[in-house]
């Protein structure tokens, strides 16, 4: 029960994610602002923006809606971030969580920030808030099937293993899934539902704002926004890990190798961040057509690839 | 110092209220967020919603629908928060002044923590007063 406590609060989990998921903010925000050649903000940037939430801004209630649920919504998303980043964290750091099939629960902790998002946007009866939230539903029926497709190609990959630290244990013997045409192509796939995942650029239109003005989290100040933050970080370095996990060989904690798993993340985030500063924002029909015919067509293509051996 | 008032001041997210401007203020706060002036090294952010702001900046003449456009904006606002009043318009009401829809400067509605005035001012004279309105804190 302590260890349990443990993993989800401090070390894979609340903490550790946090703090890692905030430093790999800043880095997005700083190749941003250098992309555009800016300075950029210090370093310790996200976490002032935190405590400031946190600790001196007030919380506003809506008039209208109901605030049981907004103000619960972040609580959720904070919870369902940090159980899928525990479940994700464990078996890269190569302690054993010990369940067969837990890919298929991360892939319905994955979930739960972005329908908690939802839930607070519609609660809150803000009209520009149910546009933000009407998007990020359309925007998670298109690409849950890629990343299930996915999922399912690594799942054939590594031979019918479900969980997660068989994967990668796999992947350690005999050499990263990378580093064939199908798992090229599933890493396309991947990063893609990721990128709708965290609502970066090319598919931020639940939060657009120029446009809707944040649409989802419009009526969202002090503490509760601190929590939404929080989630956002944590999601910033729990999907690129997860992306590790699955095909790039997962991490290796000793000697050297250290840098080289930190270079893993390092460099997704880095990828996300150029996709997001080189995109404009697409209609939300255009980025349905891109993941349910063109993603789900490259993972169907990997998965068949896979079949044949390659 | 407090931590938390530390916090606040390292970052400030801004959001923008122009009144019956003439749009060079606004253009000149714009300014301040490109390459050349980038305000987001002091962590300065332009935010598209009232409730994640922190500092309001009024420019332009308030006149008689403004003005109760920005004491709804200024009752939604998240307190603690800050009012800068930009450009002549805004601190004393400039040109505009004697006009009858004139519902006289900001500083008569809401109340204004830091004035910077100019016609326009320049991006280097709203950084100046940022920072002046930060060390008063």
């Amino acid at each position: 029960m302590a260890a349990n406590l443990f993993y989800f609060l401090i070390f894979p989990g609340l903490l550790f994610a946090g703090i890692t998921g905030a430093f790999l903010s800043w880095f997005d925000r700083k190749i941003t602002a250098r992309v555009q050649f800016r300075k950029g903000p210090p370093l310790l940037q996200p976490f002032y923006d935190f405590f400031k939430l946190l600790l001196v801004k007030e919380t506003i209630l809506p008039k209208k809606g109901s605030p049981v649920l907004f103000l619960l919504a972040p609580v959720f998303s904070v919870f369902g971030a940090t159980m899928a980043g525990v479940f994700i964290l464990l078996p890269l750091f190569n302690i054993a969580s010990g369940f067969r099939g837990d890919l298929i629960v991360i892939f319905y902790l994955l979930t739960i920030p972005s329908f908690s998002y939802i839930m607070g946007a519609l609660a809150s009866g803000n009209p520009l808030a149910a546009v933000g939230g009407s998007r990020e539903m359309k925007l998670i029926l298109s690409y849950e099937l890629t990343f299930l497709l996915v999922i399912a190609g690594i799942i054939m990959k590594a031979g019918q293993q479900f969980d997660l630290y068989s994967i990668i244990g796999t992947q350690q013997q005999g050499g990263a899934f990378i580093g064939s045409i199908s798992g090229i192509l599933l890493f396309i796939a991947a990063l893609f539902c990721i990128q709708a995942k965290l609502a970066l650029v090319p598919f931020d239109m639940p939060e657009a704002e120029a446009e809707i003005t944040e649409g989802i989290y419009i009526e969202y100040s002090g503490a509760a926004y601190a929590m939404i933050k929080l989630a956002k970080h944590i999601m910033l370095f729990i999907l690129p890990a997860f992306l590790a996990a699955l095909l790039l060989g997962g991490f290796r904690t000793e000697g050297i190798n250290i840098l080289w798993s930190i270079l893993k993340i390092v460099g997704t985030v880095l990828l996300l961040t150029l996709l997001r500063n080189t995109n404009p924002r697409i209609k939300i029909r255009q980025a349905m057509s891109f993941f349910l015919i063109w993603m789900n067509l490259i993972a169907i293509a990997a998965i068949v690839l896979i079949v044949f051996g390659y | 110092m407090g931590f938390k008032s530390y916090c606040f001041k390292k970052s400030l997210w801004v959001f923008h209220f122009g009144g019956a401007s003439c749009n060079n203020c606004d253009i000149e706060i714009l300014d301040c967020l490109t390459p050349r002036h980038d305000l987001e090294r002091f962590g300065i952010l332009l935010v598209g919603s009232i409730r994640h702001a922190d500092v309001l900046l009024v420019n332009g003449s308030i006149n008689l629908h403004d003005r109760e456009r920005l004491l709804e904006i200024y009752r939604q606002a998240p307190k603690p928060l800050l009012v800068v009043a930009i450009g002549a318009c805004g601190c004393t009401g400039g040109l505009f002044t004697e006009s009858i829809t004139f519902a006289g400067p900001v500083d008569k509605i809401i109340p204004v923590d830091a004035y910077i005035p100019g016609c326009p001012p320049k991006p280097e004279a709203i950084i100046a007063g940022i920072v002046k309105l930060v060390n008063k804190n």
